[in-house]
């Protein structure tokens, strides 16, 4: 530390004087600017979230991640713009706590909205550094410099360069930021740097491919399966039968035959360990439990909106009230109305969650984890395995998909809650039916929708109300025990937020009331059905219901579903996105579902449009409705989508393509069933999503640029209001309203009875 | 504990291990080998697959005392000289993985697809890929890169 005061003294003694010196093994510098040991990982430093390699190219440290949607790689196009560095030459470091600050993990779609915007003005303040550092050097004022591929250089004589290697490579930079005191997605920093305009932008805006994908399909790279670590013990986890039952006792003969099989029990905790993994595997198999008499919990899937709505209301909310509803729905010359109804689902990740908990000398540990949120998962790891949280480092590798709070954190506690039972690193992955049948749900809900329309066929209010599971019965940061089943098992209750959230549009009517009810979950802890984040928690739901509402409305009032939303709609970027969905598909106005059939196929088209924190969106859905079978095939589908400027329009393209397959997939197929005891949707079978028979022939993508205006997410906002441009669309088919997801053969066929 | 021989991407390798132990265990945990991915257990999702004889076949399901003389593939034994195999560089040039852990699945039976059908309709694709499972629903850039595969 002397060291490096004395040297940043010197050089501040010695104004623009350059003092050069030869490190061991490389070339002459330019001055000795910066640190030579990394500053502390603290959010207001600098160098933690940009350093100079000592080839001149930058690595930037982002404290989020990216699952495969190339936002960590859109994170490093914002950086190289304002370092004036090619995208070739800039490395990204992603969702490890040794590495990166806090910046929330992979959530709400804030990687580039957040996390980027974060990155890139802390790039910009260490390109103004670089300049200061370049003056310095050259002697000459950092308004004659001008930066180019990494070199500074003066504006009147080419022969004064330096590059940014030369100023800093190898060392770190030793200055601060500016920072908000935020932890997580809010986190910003801000130098005295400036971010370029638009008008300059030469990285953003254009399509690199991404750096995982190679590795992915030749299968060089990791997974958390793929982690081994030394000493390393297999582990499996046994659920209980009845959901809240604990084990009473454990044959531990059951499974003496199994080499080095160990049993681990804490309260209602229990698992199974071996050193070779297919042992554990089979002793958890293997092992007779006798488990505790329980009350089952549940009211089965079937009753579950009877339950919603009989349900105590344990939280309300709402959005400012526009306009006086009441009155208008008295002086009304018509209401419409209509209930809908969305079921639990699953994050039904590709794989079970895996996770590996290495124990270190010292009390220290690694976790490594797919979870989303890398630094929270190992603080949750860090209370399992009763260390401070500043000795369990978490390590991000990719898992099997991460569409928001799923197994992953629960992975990470129940593996640390067995290295500290058994002293040994551990590697945990649940079954099929752990993961499916255990994962944190998308929550069920129930959502009544009211127009007023006057004698001319306006309408004069709207109404809308949602009464379901919250979101957050655990938190998506997964820090705490209370949001873990390790921690429910061992004796922690929930400690849920009672949330639930309003459809997101502009529509302007001259009323509006859009509220919210929350009820209990169905059981205060270890609960299959626990409600959480899955990809745009509540949004699907809440759209769903109000989307196809607006379309029922339309026709109620006789007009197109179209014109309904370019007449309502009072944003300019609401309009622009629902007019080029429409333009694309070829839209067909008309004021009546039209029934178009030939044979046993009937073909519709639906639409339907939502906001998301910023972004906006318009999904047409051409569909096939089989009459016989009562199968739906989304056949064409058409989006038109607007999340600010973009950064990178390929990666962009590929993630509303993902968007579009799942959405599809959770519309038409997916609900998580459940009998009084237990969630029975274990497996692909009894939970199936969309087959590749199933998907769309074709898909447009509008892409709606707007350099003016900052990014938002594109993770989520075409899920959002997917389920009822489908719904929508199989209504013009087949004249049969939907109004309870998802749209399986069984419902389309009692529809058309 | 039985000694057991598979031939793997071309080379003999000896274990011990229970006889209906299925081959996923021997390929990731006795040879080491990390391509074919525990997706399910249960022959449903198709992340372990591999091929035997040339047949798209789930590793996860399949007792490794049930492939004496049979010829295994894996993703590590279709690449050519270090190159990738052209459908892995036709799902690289389509930029198709999000997640990737499925992925596997999908190489391996575009493989054995075009090996039977080298110039498949959509249809043919489609039946082909039936019962695989993509949950970043993927399924659009795979439909795009096996065609470009079908190309090369």
């Amino acid at each position: 530390m002397n060291m490096q005061i004395n040297r940043r003294s010197l050089i501040a003694g010695a104004g623009a004087l350059t003092v050069s010196v030869v490190l061991p093994g490389g070339k002459a510098r330019a001055a000795v600017f910066g640190a030579d040991k990394r500053p502390p990982l603290i959010p207001e430093n600098l160098s933690s979230y940009i350093s100079i390699r000592a080839d001149g190219g930058a690595v930037c440290y982002w404290g989020k991640m990216d699952m495969g949607q190339g936002t960590d790689l859109g994170c490093a196009q914002m950086v190289a713009e304002e370092l004036d560095l090619p995208i070739e030459r800039v490395d990204i470091l992603a969702g490890d706590t040794g590495t990166s600050v806090n910046q929330g993990g992979a959530s709400g779609s804030t990687g580039i909205q957040l996390g980027g915007v974060a990155l890139a003005s802390a790039a910009a303040e260490a390109r103004w550094q670089l300049v200061q550092m370049a003056s310095k050097h050259l002697g000459v004022p950092a308004d004659q410099l001008t930066v180019a591929n990494g070199v500074v250089m003066s504006k009147t004589d080419g022969a004064k360069k330096v590059t940014y290697g030369e100023l800093i490579g190898e060392r770190f930079f030793d200055t601060q930021l500016e920072w908000n005191k935020q932890i997580g997605n809010a986190l910003f920093v801000k130098g005295t740097g400036v971010r370029k305009s638009v008008a300059d932008y030469k990285v953003i805006g254009t399509s690199p491919l991404r750096r995982d994908v190679p590795p992915k399909v030749t299968g060089t790279g990791d997974f958390v399966v793929d982690i081994k670590v030394p000493g390393m013990i297999h582990a499996r986890v046994i659920r209980p039968p009845v959901a809240g039952a604990s084990p009473v006792s454990v044959d531990e003969a059951s499974v003496k035959n199994i080499p080095g099989v160990q049993i681990v029990r804490e309260q209602a905790f229990l698992a199974v360990t071996a050193p070779r993994e297919y042992d554990a595997v089979k002793a958890a198999r293997q092992l007779k439990v006798t488990w505790s008499d329980v009350k089952p919990p549940f009211p089965g899937h079937t009753k579950i909106y009877d339950h919603i709505r009989a349900a105590p209301v344990i939280a309300k909310g709402g959005d400012k009230v526009v306009g006086d509803v009441d009155e208008a729905f008295k002086n009304a010359a018509k209401v419409v109305e209509a209930s809908y109804e969305w079921p639990f689902q699953s994050h039904a990740s590709m794989g079970p969650a895996c996770a590996v908990i290495e124990l270190k000398p010292g009390g220290e540990a690694v976790l490594y984890s797919g979870s989303q949120k890398p630094h929270f998962t190992a603080e949750g790891a860090a209370a399992m395995l009763g260390l401070p949280k500043d000795k369990v480092r978490g390590i991000w590798v990719p898992g099997p998909g991460c569409y928001g709070r799923n197994d992953a954190g629960d992975a990470a506690a129940d593996a640390a809650l067995i290295a500290k039972i058994t002293g040994k690193s551990v590697r945990l992955i649940y079954s099929r039916a752990d993961s499916t049948g255990w994962d944190p749900k998308g929550p069920a809900s129930t959502h009544k929708a009211r127009a007023a329309i006057d004698k001319d066929g306006n309408v004069t209010a709207w109404d809308f109300s949602s009464k379901g599971f919250s979101r957050l019965d655990v938190n998506s940061n997964e820090s705490q025990p209370h949001d873990n089943l390790a921690g429910h098992m061992t004796g922690v209750a929930l400690k849920p937020t009672h949330i639930f959230n309003t459809p997101e549009e502009s529509y302007g009517f001259s009323a509006k009331r859009k509220t919210w009810e929350t009820v209990p979950p169905l059981l205060d802890r270890a609960s299959p059905l626990r409600g959480a984040h899955l990809r745009d928690p509540l949004g699907p739901q809440i759209h769903f219901a109000s989307e196809s509402f607006m379309d029922e409305v339309a026709f109620a009032t006789n007009t197109d579903p179209v014109a309904f939303r370019m007449k309502h709609l009072k944003e300019p970027r609401d309009l622009a996105v629902v007019k080029a969905a429409a333009e694309k598909a070829g839209w067909q106005p008309r004021t009546a579902a039209r029934k178009q059939a030939s044979g046993d196929i009937a073909r519709g088209q639906g639409i339907a449009y939502a906001q998301r924190n910023g972004t906006r969106v318009a999904v047409v859905a051409d569909v096939e409705v089989n009459l016989k079978t009562g199968k739906v095939w989304g056949r064409k589908i058409t989006v038109a989508h607007d999340c600010g400027v973009i950064i990178n329009p390929k990666q962009l393209t590929m993630t509303i393509e993902g968007n579009i397959c799942q959405s599809l997939s959770r519309c038409l197929h997916e609900e998580v069933k459940f009998n009084e005891k237990a969630v029975t949707s274990v497996d692909w079978e009894t939970y199936p999503i969309l087959d590749m028979s199933e998907a769309p022939e074709s898909i447009e993508i509008v892409l709606i640029n707007m350099p003016n205006i900052v990014p938002s997410g594109a993770g989520e906002g075409t899920m959002r209001p997917f389920a009822a441009a489908v719904g929508n669309a199989i209504y013009d088919a087949t004249g049969v309203r939907l109004r309870q997801a998802p749209f399986t053969p069984e419902r389309l066929k009692a529809g058309f009875a | 504990m039985a000694k057991i021989t598979l031939n793997v991407d071309g080379k003999a390798h000896g274990i011990d291990a229970d006889a209906d132990m299925p081959l996923l265990y021997a390929l990731r945990d006795d040879l080491g080998l990390r391509n074919p991915k525990f997706g399910c257990g249960l022959a449903q999702c198709g992340a372990c697959t591999v091929l035997v004889d040339g047949v798209p076949t789930r590793s996860c399901v399949t007792p490794v005392d049930s492939l004496d003389g049979r010829k295994i593939t894996t993703l590590a034994g279709i690449q050519k000289d270090g190159k990738p195999h052209k459908v892995q560089q036709a799902f690289i040039d389509e930029q198709v993985p999000q997640c990737g852990y499925c992925l596997n699945g999908w190489v391996m039976t575009s493989v054995a697809l075009l090996e039977e059908t080298p110039k498949p309709t959509d249809k043919q694709i489609r039946e082909a890929l039936t019962g695989l499972k993509c949950r970043c629903g993927t399924h659009i850039s795979m439909l795009r890169a096996i065609k470009r595969a079908a190309q090369a």
